[in-house]
C-alpha cells in the first residue's frame, strides 16, 4: 500500500525534478526521452551550463518580468494579506450568531467559483459596454466607454482586487478559528480592568493569533514569486502583457509558443531557488522577531 | 457559540459601531453576491436587448435561448460530459488512494516510514516547475489522454497530513481486536477504517472535487483533442478571446450559435458550469472549515 504511493511521488514529483536536467541543456527538443543515453549524450549547455541563466539575465524583458512579479505580489501583500484578518475581527465582533453564519457561508461563496468563470465576470463587467462604464458614465466621471482589460495599466489593480473579491471570506477561516480558540477567561479579565471593545481586539485578540499570522506570512512572501498563475493566465491577453507578463506567464509562453524547452526550464529553475531563499528569509525573521517559524 | 461569550462581554446594548458594523458586513455581502446575480441576470436576458444596457436587477427580455443553445451545442455538452466525467472519476480514485497510502504511512512499523514521509515533506517546498513537469508528462505518454486529468492528481500530500492525522485519533483497539479475527491490513482498512473516516473523506473530496470540476488549466496545456477538453478550457478559450476585444466575442470553432450572440452564451455557460458547486457547498461547510484548519495548522 505504501510503496504505490512512493512510486507515484517518484514519478509525478521527483522525475520532474529530475528533468530540470533539461535547463542545463542546450536545447532539449520535445521528442527526446528523458530516462535515456540520448539525454545525456546530447549536448549540454555553454558557460558550464548556465548559459540559459545568464541569457535570462540578459533578456531584455527581465527587468520588466521581474517588476510585474514582484509588483503584484506586493500589492497583494499590502491588500489582500491583511483583510482577510481585518474581517476576520469584525465578523469577531458581530453579535448574532446567525447573521454571523450567513455572512461567512456567503463570504465562502467566490472562492468556489474557477478563474475562468470570475475572468467571464471581470471581462463582463470591464468591457466597454459593460457595468462598470454604464456606472462611470452616469455619474460623469466619464465620457465614453473603455475596455479595462486592453489598458496594461490598470492591470495590477485588477489583479489585486479580483483576488480580494474571491479569497476573503475563504482567507479569513483560518484566523476565525484562531481566534474562537482563544481563552474567553482573558477577556473578562480585561473588562475588570476596564478595557473596551476596542481596547480588547487591541489587546487580546491580535496578540492571540500572532503565531498564526507570522506563519501564513512566511508562507506568503515565501510564494511572492508566484503570483497566482491561474489567476494572470486568464486576464493576461496582447494588449495588457507589458504589465502582465509575470515570471510564470513568461515561462509558458518561452516554452509552448516558441518551443525553447531550455531556456523555460532554467527560468523556472531560477525561480524556484530564488523563491527558497525568500521563504529562508521570511522564516528567518519572524523567527527572530516573534519566535515564531516554520521549520 | 459565541453568542454566549460575546453577551458577556458585557456591551449589552446595540450601539451605534454595532449598526455601523451591520452595514459594513451587509455591504460586503451584497458586493459578494450582486456580480453574481447580475451575471445570472444577463444570461436569463435577450442578447439583443442585453447590449442596449440597463438591466441591472431583473431580466428586462426574458429568454431561454442562450440556455439552449448551452444544452443542445455538440461541443458544450461533450465538454461537459468531459468534466463530470473525470470529477466523478478523479475525486473518488484521489480520496481512495490518498487514504489508502495515509493508512500504510500512519502505521509506525512500516519499514522505510521516515524515509517516505521525508521525501514527501520536500516536495511540499521543491518541485521542478512547469516545463520538466509537462516534459514528463510527454515522457510517460499521458500527454493528449484523458488520464491525465486523473493520474497526475491521484494523490497529494498536503492531503495525506490530513488523513494521517485524522487516522491517529483513531484507538488503536478497533483494529487490534480486528487482527485478533484474523483480518489483513487491506480488509482493516476497506471494511473498519474508511467507514469510520467519513467526515476527512467528505472533507477531501470536497476539495478534489472542486479541483477538478475548476480546473482548466490542464486542458489548455496537456490536451490538444477539442473532444477531450473540460467545460473550463472551452469557456477559458471564450474568455481569454473575450478579455482585449470588444463586446462581440468569437465562439471557438465548431460552435454552431448561428443568431445566439456569443456573451450571452458565455455568461449561460458561466451560470450552468458554476450552479452545481454553488447549490452544494453550503452544506459542506461544518467538513471544509475543519479541513482547512487541520490542514494548516498540521502543514
Amino acid at each position: 500500500m505504501a510503496l504505490s504511493g512512493v512510486l507515484w511521488m517518484l514519478v509525478f514529483n521527483y522525475a520532474p525534478m529530475f528533468g530540470v536536467l533539461t535547463a542545463f541543456k542546450k536545447n532539449y527538443r520535445i521528442t527526446e526521452p528523458l530516462f535515456s543515453l540520448a539525454f545525456f549524450r546530447s549536448t549540454w549547455a555553454s558557460s558550464a551550463g548556465f548559459q540559459h541563466f545568464l541569457a535570462f539575465f540578459r533578456d531584455p524583458e527581465f527587468l520588466n518580468i521581474l517588476t510585474n512579479t514582484l509588483g503584484i505580489s506586493l500589492l497583494k501583500l499590502a491588500i489582500s494579506f491583511p483583510l482577510p484578518i481585518v474581517f476576520a475581527l469584525l465578523l469577531n465582533e458581530v453579535r448574532s450568531a446567525r447573521f454571523k453564519k450567513y455572512i461567512q457561508t456567503i463570504s465562502y461563496l467566490p472562492h468556489f467559483l474557477s478563474w475562468v468563470v470570475l475572468g467571464g465576470i471581470l471581462s463582463t463587467w470591464l468591457a466597454d459596454t459593460g457595468f462598470l462604464n454604464e456606472v462611470l458614465i452616469a455619474f460623469g466621471i466619464l465620457k465614453e466607454g473603455k475596455t479595462w482589460l486592453a489598458f496594461s495599466q490598470y492591470f495590477w489593480w485588477i489583479v489585486v482586487l479580483s483576488d480580494v473579491w474571491k479569497e476573503l471570506g475563504w482567507s479569513a477561516i483560518i484566523y476565525l478559528a484562531a481566534i474562537a480558540g482563544i481563552d474567553q477567561e482573558l477577556y473578562e479579565a480585561a473588562r475588570v480592568d476596564g478595557a473596551g471593545r476596542f481596547r480588547q481586539i487591541i489587546s487580546i485578540t491580535l496578540p492571540s493569533i500572532r503565531g498564526t499570522v507570522s506563519i501564513l506570512f512566511i508562507l506568503a512572501v515565501g510564494s511572492l514569486l508566484n503570483s497566482n498563475f491561474d489567476q494572470i493566465f486568464v486576464l493576461w491577453n496582447p494588449l495588457n502583457s507589458s504589465r502582465s507578463t509575470v515570471i510564470d506567464i513568461y515561462t509558458y509562453n518561452v516554452a509552448m509558443k516558441s518551443l525553447r524547452f531550455s531556456y523555460a526550464a532554467a527560468i523556472g529553475l531560477f525561480k524556484s531557488v530564488f523563491a527558497f531563499m525568500l521563504l529562508f528569509i521570511a522564516n528567518q525573521v519572524t523567527k527572530r522577531l516573534n519566535g515564531v517559524s516554520l521549520f | 457559540m459565541n453568542t454566549a461569550r460575546l453577551n458577556n462581554r458585557g456591551l449589552n446594548r446595540y450601539g451605534i459601531w454595532d449598526w455601523a458594523l451591520t452595514a459594513l458586513m451587509l455591504a460586503i455581502c451584497f458586493i459578494t453576491l450582486y456580480p453574481v446575480w447580475y451575471t445570472i441576470v444577463l444570461s436569463f436576458n435577450e442578447s439583443a436587448d442585453t447590449l442596449m444596457g440597463g438591466v441591472y436587477w431583473w431580466p428586462r427580455k426574458f429568454s431561454l435561448k442562450s440556455y439552449q443553445t448551452v444544452f443542445l451545442d455538440k461541443s458544450i455538452t461533450r465538454a461537459f460530459g468531459v468534466t463530470i466525467l473525470r470529477t466523478l472519476i478523479g475525486t473518488v480514485t484521489n480520496v481512495l488512494f490518498t487514504a489508502m497510502v495515509s493508512y500504510a504511512f500512519s502505521k509506525k512499523r512500516l519499514w522505510g516510514r521516515r524515509v517516505y514521509l521525508a521525501l514527501g515533506t520536500v516536495t511540499m517546498f521543491f518541485n521542478g516547475g512547469l516545463i520538466p513537469y509537462f516534459i514528463m508528462i510527454k515522457n510517460i505518454g499521458l500527454y493528449d489522454t484523458f488520464w491525465v486529468y486523473i493520474i497526475p492528481a491521484l494523490f497529494n500530500f498536503w492531503n495525506l497530513i490530513i488523513f494521517m492525522s485524522f487516522f491517529r485519533e483513531i484507538p488503536a483497539s478497533v483494529e487490534e481486536s480486528a487482527t485478533i479475527d484474523g483480518a489483513n491490513d487491506m480488509r482493516i482498512f476497506v471494511q473498519i477504517i474508511l467507514p469510520l473516516s467519513m467526515p476527512v473523506l467528505a472533507t477531501i473530496a470536497l476539495f478534489t472535487g472542486v479541483y477538478h470540476w475548476n480546473d482548466y488549466f490542464s486542458g489548455v496545456i496537456y490536451i490538444n483533442n477539442p473532444d477531450l477538453q473540460p467545460i473550463q478550457t472551452f469557456l477559458y478559450r471564450i474568455v481569454a478571446s473575450a478579455s482585449a476585444s470588444r463586446t462581440v466575442v468569437s465562439l471557438p470553432a465548431g460552435i454552431s450559435g448561428q443568431q445566439v450572440n456569443s456573451q450571452s452564451v458565455k455568461l449561460a455557460t458561466m451560470v450552468v458550469t458554476t450552479a452545481p458547486i454553488v447549490m452544494i457547498y453550503p452544506f459542506l461547510q461544518r467538513y471544509f472549515v475543519k479541513g482547512v484548519m487541520v490542514g494548516s495548522v498540521k502543514g
